[in-house]
């Protein structure tokens, strides 16, 4: 697991060290420990029951932790401070949980009340043109869909200007028309500089979305940036596509200086371990020609998040099984 | 962060909001008070000149009874719905994510249930009253009118929702199904009706001081239990359930 070091509390979203959550004996997550800078992306990734949610939970001072510390938004987490840090963050739950008989406007205004919020019709108004939900202000929230329903809840959590925004699976059970429109608006949050702790089992959600992104699954597996989460994980190889088989695939790639080792892929195409691609399409590429071989493609084989994310839950469940 | 009652406000706001579109509530706030004040009706306007002083009593006990059962039934149907009925549609979690403290989110919601079950019992007594003094025979409106009866009912029908409130939320916070939150919230809403049905019926000669002690015991309790019930409602049990 990459560490990062603990720095100064004041410039850190949340500072989260050696955070354990038990239940009885079941363990949710343990020893959780990492940083979140302000105006950061940061995805929290891992598979059902990894402890994500508990995670979130407890730093939104819904859960005790057993053991360890976080600080979120510069305040020290315990039951004292739970009504101080809620003030300053926003958690929009996996259901968005709206008040069904009530419209749009009306949840808001109860959310707005809670948080003391002054000029409340202007706030409203504003997170309502964020969500593209202006013209369904008087709307009851029963009579929405789906993903209507976690458009305004992604509009009450930001109706305080929250410091640090929890947002727990924000596109689960949306179908890919309203999860576009999610992800426009966090996009549209990211470069508003707004931080976001975002959990999610989609990978490519994460990856598109998040600067950096965490791997839990109990314990925290990985955390980094998804380029460097591969580079880690994977040595980067080329997937090199010819016209005709090779006779001999071992005396055209072991000679070459910059192939560290390579295999035939079931497509039929040859991959290629190796440590600087630059270098060694160049000299692939001559040995192939060499070889009287028709060229069709030498290209830099892309490992995704997806990828990181089954290599570690794989180990973990090959690890279970021992 | 001190108590706010703004917050307080917001709670109450949005469950009056809630429960004039809310079809069950609706039907609760319309259907019961016809049945508690037809049921009183009969009792006053089928004594006859030549009842006995007993079951004179009897009738005019029973009239007034029904009058403080509706304060009792009333809120334990909302109360007993505020928390485990947050829970069930999970709107409870998005609130607990906000600064509001146990104490203002449950006073809200005991003030939510009060403020429809007074409006109610007070509007189906005046009612009662009125048809009592228009057409009731003398000797049964002057028994009605008894200084001690008004005050027993004025001074009860708070204090009698207080204690159902109260113990609504109570039992609220501690179940997982409303249904069954609803059917003990109503028998545990029936104690202090009992003693007031005792004052009714004169087992308990109901004396000004007798009215006044049990009152003000009925105050203590309602003042207090808000305290009681802020520490059965644990934040991390209501929402990771019975795990904690």
């Amino acid at each position: 697991m990459t560490s990062p070091g603990i720095g100064s509390d004041v410039d850190r979203a949340l500072v989260v060290e050696h955070l354990t959550k038990r239940f009885g004996e079941r363990v949710a997550y343990e020893d959780v420990s990492f940083e979140v800078g302000y105006g950061e992306v940061f995805g929290f990734l891992g598979p059902n029951g990894a402890g994500k949610t508990t995670t979130v939970r407890t730093l939104g001072t819904l859960l005790a932790p057993t053991s360890g510390a976080a600080t979120i938004a510069g305040i020290p987490l315990s039951a004292e401070n739970g009504p101080a840090i809620r003030a300053r963050i926003s958690i929009m739950p996996e259901s968005p949980g709206l008040y069904l008989r009530l419209s749009i406007r009306e949840n808001l205004e109860c959310f707005a009340r809670l948080y003391e919020l002054r000029d409340v019709r202007h706030r409203i108004d504003r997170v309502l043109h964020a969500v593209n939900l202006t013209d369904r202000a008087n709307d009851l929230c029963g009579s929405l869909s789906k993903g209507l329903r976690q458009r305004v809840a992604l509009a009450r959590a930001l109706l305080s200007d929250p410091q640090v925004l929890f947002l727990d699976e924000p596109t689960s059970g949306l179908d890919p028309v309203a999860t576009r429109d999610v992800h426009d608006l966090l996009t549209a949050l990211r470069e508003r500089g707004v931080t976001i702790f975002l959990t999610t089992h989609r990978l490519e959600e994460a990856e598109r979305l998040c600067d950096r992104v965490a791997i839990l699954n109990t314990t925290l597996r990985l955390i980094g940036r998804p380029d460097e989460l591969r580079d880690q994980l994977f040595s980067r190889s080329l997937e090199v596509r010819i016209g005709s088989q090779l006779d001999d695939p071992g005396r055209v790639f072991n000679g070459l200086a910059n192939v560290e080792g390579w295999e035939q892929s079931p497509s039929g195409s040859y991959v290629l371990s190796v440590a600087d691609p630059d270098a060694a399409a160049p000299e692939i590429a001559r040995a192939l020609m060499s070889a009287n071989v028709d060229i069709l493609s030498i290209a830099e084989s892309h490992h995704s998040l997806e990828d990181v994310y089954l290599e570690l839950v794989d180990e973990d469940v090959e690890v279970s099984k021992r | 962060m001190s108590f706010s009652w703004t917050r307080v406000g917001a709670i109450v706001q949005k469950e009056l909001r809630d429960y004039r579109r809310n079809r069950f509530v609706i039907y609760t706030m319309s259907f019961l008070p016809l049945v508690f004040i037809a049921a009183p009706m009969v009792q006053i306007f089928t004594i006859r000149a030549s009842i006995t002083t007993s079951k004179f009593d009897a009738h005019i006990g029973l009239a007034l009874l029904y009058m403080l059962i509706l304060p009792a039934i009333i809120p334990s149907v909302l109360s007993a719905y505020s928390v485990v009925g947050e829970r069930e549609q999970g709107t409870l979690e998005p609130i607990l994510t906000t600064p509001i403290h146990s104490e203002e989110f449950l006073i809200g919601k005991a003030l939510a249930a009060l403020l429809p079950t007074l409006t109610v019992a007070y509007v189906i007594f005046g009612l009662f009253l009125g048809a009592v003094a228009a057409f009731a025979h003398p000797g049964v409106t002057s028994a009605i009118f008894e200084r001690n009866h008004l005050l027993v009912q004025l001074l009860f029908t708070p204090l009698v929702a207080g204690w159902s409130i109260w113990a609504g939320i109570a039992i609220s916070t501690r179940m997982r199904d409303v249904r069954a939150a609803q059917q003990i919230t109503v028998l545990a809403s029936l104690p202090p009706v009992g003693i007031v049905a005792l004052m009714n019926f004169n087992v308990i000669t109901p004396s000004l001081g007798l009215a006044l002690g049990l009152a003000g015991g009925l105050l203590v309790f309602d003042a207090m239990a808000w305290r009681f019930v802020a520490t059965l409602f644990n934040r991390e049990r209501l929402v990771a359930g019975a795990r904690s």
